[in-house]
């Protein structure tokens, strides 16, 4: 996994409240069979005004104005400034990979939700929750300023916006840890393969039907 | 010991090893796979040079992009059937049991592994799809997943878990006669939110709730996601036991007594504390019907379309106008004037044989609206399907000029050929009215299987109770 530890990053505001993993990467682009190469339909539906379908020349396209992230200021963001309850609806990881491979590392919302929360952990996105005010401060000030851009930094769990003002955030220690090393999921867990087998052992005497 | 929730119960008894910030490792007994979430993972433990931990812990199942109709066509979209074709090579090479597309078990995945007795109670179950949660009904504690986590899985048997609070949801009282599983879910997340549940584990109690079929435990703790709690679950009684007896991957003979004797363990204890309660009358409960983007934007069907104008937070009003604006319908609207093109009856909410019952005891006699263009039936699996056929609940459905389909996920999220055209408006019992959801443009009201089957006749919403 990409490691995070700081990030110095363009910020673009999208306003809306529950915006969910359908319109985060629209389901006919679900249909790939590998990781990579969902950045270009990320928000398809309402990036461009045509629809969109897998193996489209994506640069051929008609984007739609009026959708913010295609405004020339935001052209490079990193950091995506959102509303409540980001992410919501299924469970598939193609939205942070979407979003990842779209450019952005760290999200901001007052609240995500639950799986998406998780997934972006393990594609090296950090989503970041802050209280409802403050994001409702920096979305003032995004729009308000031309090129603003944030710097998150994981190891101190603040954000700091231009003027200097520090936000902390909060992080669990192990995702923290994961996140700054880039520390494979799975090799952390194999190293405990031999408490794996003791437990698999024991519910093998105490609930045997599972194991026939 | 102090008194604990289901949900402290299920945990406990899955800790392999815990972080001291709490991070668990929480062994994982059933592993359900489909075609879309698996591809990457399969190819990331290859890349990885790793291995499945438990093959016999894993049941795959192709759903998502299956045609339901002409099957011995095969499936014509080609990057549709790469995907089912990645998920066959996959289960080959590494020996797992798969339900192939002419399987008779073959269907959707949350409504086939319960149908299996794949789904038991005590079991920690995992899928690469948030309805995961419906497994809960079996006193399981069930996750959604993402695709990172069941390449996690497999090469691990375990899953990185934070514990989650636990919320209590009691519904009390007898539902009235029309009123089902799918219209409480749908009047629990319009009390509390689509965000309402996020970071709990939702356990659903009260006698109503202890009065539905397993079946109808299945619609509401598969609806658990949609007011943002990752897992909903009930507690074991002789409707859970007796649902599970005899079918092929339950315990036999000496142990299934063994199993059921743990198994009645499976209860909140007296005096469990719970983070959160949220109590519901179930004799209030009317038949409810979606009428925007999301499944908390949802009223009684003898109401009327919200009025932006009413709503004081800015966010939420901007939200409302929006939905009001995609769904081309008018603030302040009876919900029984709004005009349907296209119903669908099916998904792993609503795609159980119990559904298509009630959706054929309205239809029964009765002819479709010449207005609708179509409405569907698509059985959760072929076993579905078969016993609905051995009961002549087709036959019901064709006479009343419904189509009869093959199982799949369908026209609930319109990965395969079922969907809506832009603009299309259609009364469905899956579980997502989201933007685009049902194809592009598409307009979704979430119902009930009865209401679906109702509004079909009419060409509108109407009261099903009218027509009972
Ligand atoms: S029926 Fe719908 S919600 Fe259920 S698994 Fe299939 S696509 Fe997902």
């Amino acid at each position: 996994m990409e490691k995070f530890t700081r990030l110095d990053g363009l910020v673009a505001p999208l306003d809306r409240a529950n915006v969910d993993t359908d319109a985060i990467i629209p389901k006919q682009f679900l249909k790939s069979i590998k990781r990579s190469g969902f950045g270009p339909n990320a928000f398809d539906e309402w990036r461009y005004l045509d629809h969109g379908e897998p193996g489209m020349d994506n640069s051929q396209r008609p984007l739609n104005p009026d959708f913010v992230l295609n405004q020339p200021r935001y052209r490079g963001a990193s950091v995506l400034l959102a509303r409540e309850n980001f992410g919501c609806g299924s469970s598939r990881e193609h939205a942070p990979w979407a979003l990842q491979d779209y450019g952005f590392r760290a999200i901001i919302a007052p609240s995500f939700a639950d799986i998406f929360f998780n997934n972006c952990f393990k594609n090296g996105i950090l989503p970041i929750a802050l209280p409802a005010a403050k994001v409702d401060q920096l979305f003032k000030e995004t729009e308000g300023r031309e090129g603003y851009r944030l710097t998150v930094d994981l190891e101190a769990q603040t954000v700091t916006t231009p003027s200097g003002e520090a936000i902390a955030f909060e992080v669990d220690a192990f995702r923290k840890e994961c996140l700054l090393n880039g520390w494979d999921d799975i090799g952390l867990t194999l190293r405990h393969a031999g408490k794996i087998k003791a437990y698999e052992e024991k519910r093998r005497q105490s609930e045997p039907w599972l194991f026939v | 010991m102090s008194a604990q929730t289901l949900y402290d119960k299920l945990w406990q008894s899955h800790v392999v090893y815990q972080e001291p910030d709490g991070t668990a490792l929480l062994y994982i007994d059933r592993h359900l796979v489909h075609e879309v979430t698996s591809p990457q993972a399969f190819e990331g433990l290859k890349l990885a040079g790793r291995k499945p931990w438990r093959v016999d812990s894993i049941l795959a199942v192709p759903d998502h992009n299956v045609p339901t109709a002409h099957r011995d066509q095969g499936i014509a979209d080609p990057v549709s059937r790469l995907q089912v074709e990645t998920l066959d090579a996959n289960c080959a090479e590494w020996g797992i049991t798969e339900f192939k597309m002419g399987d008779i078990r073959q269907g959707v995945v949350h409504v086939m592994g319960p149908e299996q007795g794949a789904t038991l109670p005590g079991m920690t179950v995992v899928c690469g799809d948030s309805h995961t949660s419906t497994h809960g009904a079996f006193a399981a504690l069930a996750h959604g997943i993402g695709t990172s986590e069941v390449e996690h899985v497999m090469a691990t048997q375990c899953l990185l878990q934070k514990k989650s609070k636990a919320m209590l949801v009691k519904v009390e009282g007898a539902l009235g006669k029309g009123v089902t599983a799918k219209d409480i879910a749908l009047a629990v997340i319009g009390r509390i939110g689509t965000a309402g549940g996020t970071g709990y584990a939702i356990e659903f109690a009260g006698s109503a709730v202890r009065s539905l079929s397993m079946e109808g435990r299945m619609t509401l703790c598969n609806m658990a996601i949609e007011a943002g709690a990752r897992a909903g679950m009930v507690a074991v009684d002789d409707t859970t036991v007796d649902y599970l007896k005899g079918r092929p991957y339950a315990p036999k003979a000496e142990l299934w007594d063994q199993a059921v004797a743990y198994w009645r363990t499976l209860k909140s204890d007296d005096g469990a504390k719970f983070d959160a309660v949220v109590e519901l009358d179930a004799a209030a409960i009317k038949p409810h019907v979606t009428w925007g983007t999301s499944p908390e934007m949802v009223v009684a069907v003898d109401g009327t379309v919200p009025d932006p104008a009413r709503e004081a937070d800015p966010v939420k009003r901007g939200g409302i106008e929006r939905a009001l604006d995609y769904m081309g319908i008018k603030a302040n609207m009876p919900i029984t004037e709004i005009a349907i093109d296209k119903v669908f009856i099916g998904s792993c909410t609503n795609g159980r044989i119990e559904d298509l019952r009630a959706a054929a005891a309205v239809a029964k006699g009765r002819r479709k609206a010449d207005s609708v263009k179509l409405a569907m039936v698509v059985p959760g699996t072929g076993l579905v399907k078969q016993q609905a056929e051995a009961e002549g609940l087709d036959k019901i459905f064709v006479a009343a000029g419904f189509e009869w389909r093959d199982p799949g996920c369908s026209m609930c999220l319109a990965m395969n050929d079922d969907r809506l055209e832009p603009g299309e408006r259609c009364a469905s019992t899956s579980n997502r009215n989201f933007e685009g959801r049902q194809g592009q443009g598409s307009r979704t009201h979430l119902v009930s299987p009865a209401m679906a089957a109702a509004a079909a006749i009419a060409g509108h919403f109407v009261d099903v109770r009218d027509l009972l």
